[in-house]
Parts: structure tokens; C-alpha cells; sequence
């Protein structure tokens, strides 16, 4: 039985921390002329997206093009599962042609533990629903790991407030699980109508008022609100929200000085956020997207690879990769070099 | 046919406990006394160490049939109820094409005769059980139906409810609802609360059941129709039977098996099996469920609902809600009654019975009421006395076992049982004098 990333609650503080390590020396990586290391040569890695989501795709696909795995994609709308293949059948097809791990996408909430009944292979969650993203999760921890620096890797004394729509948020729920392992301390800020219906259990508190809050938050994270939430009467308007949980300019200017500013993508500019507000420095979205190709390089290589690249070890797997871009799965001489 | 003497058990019905042999010709009961030798070359049904109680009375099971046949049939329906100690169940009608009239009713009361249990039909309150007009409720009565129910769904116009009421009340029949405000309900997959809320599962409120409750308690009042109100799930709605109780209006509730003994925690493993509707509640409507079945206010009903393997390897949101029930129900009671524990709820104050506690609370709960709410005293639902039906489960209140989804004899194997151990087994179902289930397996 192979390891899998399902949830946030799979790593801890400590799983969290080994990934921020392995990001750290992927990120090197990332940043080298021919960003390859021959890490993952000869492994499989199948994505399953049944959500559209071209960034987390491609976001996956880079990761695992630079740790040299092969990359099977398999992309398809929910609406034409029932015609086709079961979830399960089409699991059971791609571990058969060799996927040594799925990178699983699906708007029901469970859908990647399913998957991970079903094969051996390693699975990683890329978003489940309601329920998690763990990938967006540590790319986040990572993202506020270099900005606030520090070698830890802890969040302790900081304070984040995380705004909207909570309630269908994958991103929240593995934000909440992450940001308080790492010790941070965790404010929800919306209307009734998109918290959870039971927060019981859940390590935060709740403020309806962001002004109040503001003043006193080291990270703003924005959540994205779906247009369809007015459509449910989960909201009077979009203007209503805008006007009361917006990050408008007016509520920019409470923030401290120290405050970072996220958002888990795509932005609706003059919806969460001012337009202007949003290519202000301390708004961090662009780091975000970068920083998820080393920290899902991380995960990758955390669930296939053959232990840590820890210290001076971690050499061996970082190592310049034979140098042919073009030909990653090509057997020569460079891979010997690696050793 | 040269009868029978089922031996060694212990007797217990309404009328009380007792050490007893049962002596059985034809169809019915000839003798119960202390000890009745095989004189006459009666076969002797070895019962020591057992429990020999009226047989069970299930008033909620889905046969799926007409329409699903590699679901369920009533012949392989039957066969799983008999294994369950039940002699008698009422098939819902949301079948394919719904029991809403007279010769859907005949079809299943043709296919009752080859049945190893009596199959009493129930028929839709609307036409298509699509919650528009009526369904031809007087044809179906005249027919022999006396429950009428669009199970699997409520009926959502508060009006036409009362005109249901109103029509079936002269009848003298019972409606039978489906509690869920479908609105209240919205999309929802699993009990709201603090685990859906975790998972990341849209939930169904409480309260999305307590509305129609007390709504159609409203209405019974309003009409003086006999309303059963099925699978109560939630403390909420005990309490509202219980006002009707003391207001003396001719209400009844029924309560599941997996509702008695599961709580809404086992989703956290995103397993379809324990997607249910109404869901699993949490642990402390599982204990007032227990409380309520122990002091006599609900009975026990299965919500027998087979579906194929390949639903249930769905998305949790994506399967379709329903269990099996009838092999499981009196281990699953008996477990929770005797055993305090319950199964999943992990609560330390869930009441205990004794054997002989327990079992008067299982002939009340699983056969005498319940068969007086579907309309089938006097065959079903006695007392074990010379002259009554020869129907009985001898169950052995001992014996544990191991729930197998693959050693079922439903065609379907969607339990969210499989692989736990229950106190207490069925060992014979005597269906109409004729051994149907000898020794846990079926003769037929």
C-alpha cells in the first residue's frame, strides 16, 4: 500500500514541515536553466481530473515533468462520467497500463479516499469537492514560509483570517487544518450563509465583521465567491458582499503594515477584492501559483520518491538531469552520472 | 402433512415468558405446553437455548419489484426476510412502475403467492408518486391495500397531504410518510451537522424531517386520519409524536434498524454504504431513538433498500441512499438492546436490557404493533397459544455471528454491517406451519 495525500490531516506540522523542506530544494530546481532532475524516471503519474481546472493540471504536469515521470492525463467532465467509464474502472485501467500515482480532481467531496481503495498506487488529492486541496494548502504554507522567512517553518503567533465562502471551499478546509498545525491562529470572517453549518471541532473563531478584524491580521486570505451563491439566496448580491466582506481600499488601509494579502485564484477583481488593491505588493497571488510547482514536486517526490533528500543526501535526487530536455525518458550515460 | 414440534425453547409473546414446547399442524398452533413429545410421527425442530417469538413483522421494505429485478425480487425479498425471523413484510411502492394502481397492486400480490413470508402491498398516496393528484386509493383498498405511502419521498403540497388524509381517513386506511421538507433538504447528502460540515458533504438538516412531521401531525389532527410516520431519525421528531401522543390523536412512528445503531461518524470514511435517507444522525438521536424503542413509542422497521454493487462504488454524493435491512434487523436490535454499547455511537449511558427485557420489547416493537399498523392482526402479530397462526421466529439470543455481504439472500449486498459481529441470530422462521429457514439457512 503505497502513501497518498487526501487530506491536510495525512501530513501533521511534521509532514507539513519535511514538505516545505523537499520545496525548498525543488525550488532550486525550478529555478535552473534546464529546470529537470532525473528524480522520478521510469514512474507514472496519472491525472484524473473529472473538474476543469487547467491550473492545478498543468500545475501538476510541470511538477512532474521536472522530477522526469512520465504524465497520463486524463481529463473529463463529471457531466460525461455517467455515459463512460466508472470512476473505478477507469482506476482500475490506468493502474493497469502502470500509473505508479494519481493525481485525482473531482467535485465530490471523498472522491480521491475512493480512489485510493481501489488501487495501490499512491493518490494525491488535487481538490475533492467541499473538502480539501491539500496541494493549494502547503503551496500557501510555502508562499508565507519565504515571506516570512524564518527556518522553522511555523506559523506560531501569526493570525490569518480567511474570508467568504467557507462553507464550499476545499481551499479553507485544508487551509484551517494547515495554518493551525503550522500554530497559527485562525479567524473565519463571513455571512452565516456560507460558514459551515457546525463548526464544532474546528480549531477557530468566527467574526461576521471583517473591519474589526483587519487591524489585527497577518494574512488575509481570500476565498473566491462563485456568482452562482447569489442564485441560491446564500447572499442578497454580489454588490452586498462586496460591500460588507470586500477587500475594498477603504478596508486595505486597516490592514498593518506586516499583512499578506492571498487568494487561492481565479481573482474576481471588484468582487473580493479592489482591482487596485489586488497588484499591491503584500497581495501574494502570483506567488502562489509559482511556489505550487516546487511544493507539488515535493509531494510527488514525498510519495514516490526513495526517502528524504535530507542534508547531503539530497544531492543524489537534485542532481543535474542528463540535460536533454526534450528526451526526459531517454536510458544514457547521464543517468549513471546521477549516482 | 404430519406437523411439527418445535422443542426446548422459551416462549415469549404478549402475553408474557415461559419454557414451553410447540406443537404445530397444518397451518396453526395445536398445543403449547411444557413438554410435547413427537408422538404421530411429528418432526421435531430443535429450538434449545432459543427464543420461539411471533414472527416478525416488517412494515418497510423496498422489493424493488416490478422494475429491478438484479436488485430484488418479492421471491428473493422474501427469502432474505424469512432469514430474518420475519413472516410478514409491506412492500413500498416506489417501485418501477410504482404501485399506484390496481393491476401494479395484483402484480405484486401475484408474485406474494410464491413467497417464502405474506407480502402485504402498500400503494402510493399520488399518482406516479409524483405528488400531483391523487392515486386511485379506494381501487387499491378494494384490492386489499391498507397502507398508502409515496416512500422516497414526502408529499410536498401541504394541501393535497390533507386531501390524502381526508380520502384514506374514510377508508379506513393509514397514510404513511416520508418525512423530508425536499426544499429543507436541498442537495443534501448525509446528517448537516459538525461531520458534514468536516467532510465537506452537503447536508440535510434535522429539521428538514421535524417540518413534515409536524406538519402531517397537524393534519391528522385537522382530518382524524391514522398517519405512521416512517424511519424517525431524530430526536425532534420523537418529540413531536410524543405531543401526539398525549393529545390522543392516531399517530404511530417507526424507527430503522441502522438509525437505532449507527451514527453519522461512519461517513467519515466517504463509504456509500452508509448513505442513507433520512442519513445517520449523530449519537445522541441514536441513544433518544434506543430510549423511545425501549419505552414502547416507536417500532422497529426495516427500510429494507437493495441496490446494485456497482451504485454504491459511487461518489458518496453520487450513490444512492438505502441498506439492507431484513437478514440484519433483530441481531442489529438485540445487539444494541442487550449490549449498551450500540454499535458506532460510543456512548457510555445507552440503556441495558435483560433477555427476557429485550425480547418483550422486540415482540411489541417488531411484530405485534407493527402488525396491527399494516392491517394484518390476527394472522401475524399473536400471541403463541393453540389456535393461532404458525407463524414464529425462534431466534437464539446467544449465538454471535459475523455479517458477510456476500453470504446474503438478498440479490443485492449493500450492508453497512459487513464484517461486524451481532449478538443473537435467527435459527427457524416457521412461515404458515412450514419450516421456511431451518438452522439460519433458507429451504427455498
Amino acid at each position: 500500500m503505497s502513501r497518498s495525500l487526501l487530506s491536510v490531516d495525512d501530513l501533521g506540522a511534521a509532514g507539513i514541515q519535511s514538505i516545505m523542506r523537499l520545496s525548498d530544494s525543488f525550488a532550486e530546481v525550478s529555478s535552473r536553466s534546464i529546470p529537470r532532475v532525473p528524480a522520478l524516471r521510469g514512474k507514472t503519474i496519472a491525472a484524473l481530473f473529472y473538474e476543469d481546472s487547467t491550473r492545478t493540471r498543468l500545475s501538476f504536469e510541470a511538477a512532474a515533468k521536472r522530477l522526469s515521470a512520465d504524465v497520463m492525463s486524463f481529463a473529463v467532465k463529471s457531466s460525461s462520467m455517467s455515459k463512460g467509464e466508472s470512476l473505478r474502472d477507469t482506476v482500475q485501467t490506468l493502474g493497469a497500463m502502470g500509473a505508479d500515482a494519481f493525481v485525482v480532481r473531482h467535485a465530490s467531496a471523498g472522491a480521491a479516499r475512493l480512489v485510493s481503495r481501489w488501487t495501490d498506487a499512491a493518490v494525491v488529492n488535487a481538490g475533492d469537492g467541499w473538502h480539501e486541496h491539500p496541494t493549494q494548502a502547503l503551496a500557501d504554507c510555502y508562499t508565507l514560509h519565504r515571506r516570512f522567512g524564518g527556518a522553522a517553518f511555523t506559523m506560531a503567533g501569526l493570525h490569518a483570517v480567511i474570508v467568504g465562502d467557507v462553507k464550499h471551499s476545499r481551499v479553507a478546509r485544508s487551509n484551517v487544518k494547515a495554518f493551525t498545525a503550522l500554530g497559527a491562529r485562525v479567524t473565519l470572517v463571513g455571512p452565516a450563509t456560507l460558514m459551515p453549518p457546525c463548526l464544532d471541532g474546528w480549531p477557530v473563531s468566527v467574526e461576521v465583521d471583517l473591519d474589526r478584524v483587519l487591524p489585527d491580521a497577518d494574512i488575509v486570505y481570500l476565498l473566491r465567491l462563485q456568482s452562482e451563491r447569489t442564485d441560491e439566496s446564500l447572499l442578497p448580491s454580489q454588490r452586498e458582499y462586496t460591500a460588507r466582506w470586500g477587500l475594498t481600499r477603504r478596508r486595505a488601509a486597516l490592514l498593518p503594515g506586516r499583512a499578506t494579502v492571498m487568494h487561492p485564484g481565479p481573482m474576481n477583481r471588484g468582487v473580493e477584492i479592489d482591482p487596485e488593491v489586488a497588484d499591491r505588493e503584500f497581495c501574494v497571488v502570483g506567488d502562489q501559483v509559482r511556489n505550487g510547482v516546487p511544493v507539488r514536486m515535493a509531494v510527488l517526490f514525498w510519495l514516490l520518491g526513495s526517502g528524504l533528500p535530507t542534508g547531503e543526501s539530497s544531492g543524489q535526487v537534485l542532481a543535474v538531469d542528463g540535460g536533454d530536455a526534450h528526451q526526459p525518458d531517454s536510458i544514457g550515460a547521464s543517468d549513471e552520472e546521477v549516482r | 402433512m404430519k406437523g411439527m414440534v418445535v422443542r426446548g425453547a422459551t416462549v415469549v409473546d404478549s402475553s408474557g415468558v415461559r419454557r414451553a414446547d410447540v406443537a404445530i399442524d397444518d397451518r396453526e398452533i395445536v398445543a403449547v405446553e411444557s413438554s410435547i413429545d413427537a408422538a404421530g410421527g411429528r418432526r421435531v425442530v430443535d429450538a434449545s437455548g432459543c427464543l420461539v417469538l411471533p414472527g416478525l413483522v416488517d412494515l418497510h421494505a423496498h422489493l424493488r419489484d416490478p422494475g429491478n429485478p438484479e436488485c430484488e425480487t418479492v421471491e428473493s425479498a422474501s427469502r432474505a426476510a424469512a432469514r430474518g425471523g420475519y413472516t410478514a413484510v409491506v412492500a413500498m411502492p416506489n417501485t418501477d412502475p410504482p404501485i399506484d394502481s390496481v393491476e401494479v397492486v395484483r402484480y405484486v400480490q401475484e408474485r406474494a403467492t410464491r413467497a417464502m413470508t405474506e407480502v402485504a402491498v402498500a400503494g402510493t398516496i399520488t399518482a406516479g408518486r409524483k405528488g400531483e393528484r391523487l392515486a386511485p386509493m379506494g381501487e387499491m383498498f378494494e384490492a386489499g391495500v391498507r397502507l398508502f405511502t409515496d416512500d422516497g419521498a414526502g408529499v410536498q403540497d401541504a394541501l393535497l397531504m390533507r386531501r390524502a388524509m381526508e380520502y384514506a381517513g374514510g377508508l379506513g386506511a393509514i397514510i404513511a410518510e416520508h418525512c423530508e421538507e425536499a426544499r429543507l433538504a436541498y442537495r443534501g447528502h448525509m446528517h448537516e451537522g459538525r461531520w458534514s460540515s468536516f467532510l465537506g458533504i452537503p447536508g440535510i438538516p434535522a429539521e428538514a424531517e421535524e417540518v413534515m412531521a409536524a406538519r402531517d401531525i397537524a393534519l391528522s389532527r385537522l382530518t382524524g386520519c391514522r398517519l405512521h410516520l416512517l424511519h424517525i431519525s431524530t430526536t425532534g421528531t420523537l418529540d413531536l409524536v410524543r405531543k401526539a401522543f398525549k393529545a390522543g390523536l392516531p399517530v404511530t412512528g417507526e424507527v430503522a434498524p441502522h438509525h437505532l445503531s449507527l451514527s453519522d461518524a461512519e461517513v467519515a470514511s466517504y463509504d456509500p454504504q452508509f448513505k442513507v435517507n433520512p442519513p445517520l444522525r449523530p449519537a445522541e438521536d441514536v441513544r433518544s431513538l434506543v430510549n423511545a424503542l425501549v419505552s414502547g413509542e416507536v417500532v422497529v422497521a426495516t427500510d429494507h433498500a437493495p441496490h446494485p454493487a456497482d451504485s454504491k462504488e459511487l461518489p458518496f454524493d453520487q450513490a444512492p441512499p438505502g441498506m439492507l435491512g431484513l437478514e440484519t434487523a433483530l441481531g442489529v436490535v438485540w445487539t444494541v438492546l442487550t449490549s449498551g454499547s450500540g454499535l458506532s455511537t460510543g456512548l457510555d449511558d445507552m440503556p441495558v436490557l435483560s433477555f427476557e427485557e429485550a425480547a418483550a420489547v422486540v415482540v411489541e416493537a417488531m411484530s405485534v404493533v407493527p402488525a396491527r399498523i399494516a392491517g394484518l392482526e390476527g394472522a401475524q402479530g399473536g400471541t403463541v397459544r393453540a389456535g393461532s397462526a404458525a407463524n414464529l421466529c425462534v431466534f437464539d439470543p446467544a449465538a454471535t455471528w459475523v455479517v458477510d455481504r456476500n453470504r446474503l439472500a438478498s440479490l443485492s449486498a449493500n450492508t453497512p454491517y459487513d464484517g461486524r459481529k451481532l449478538t443473537g441470530r435467527v435459527r427457524h422462521t416457521i412461515f404458515r406451519g412450514e419450516p421456511v429457514v431451518v438452522d439460519g439457512e433458507p429451504l427455498r
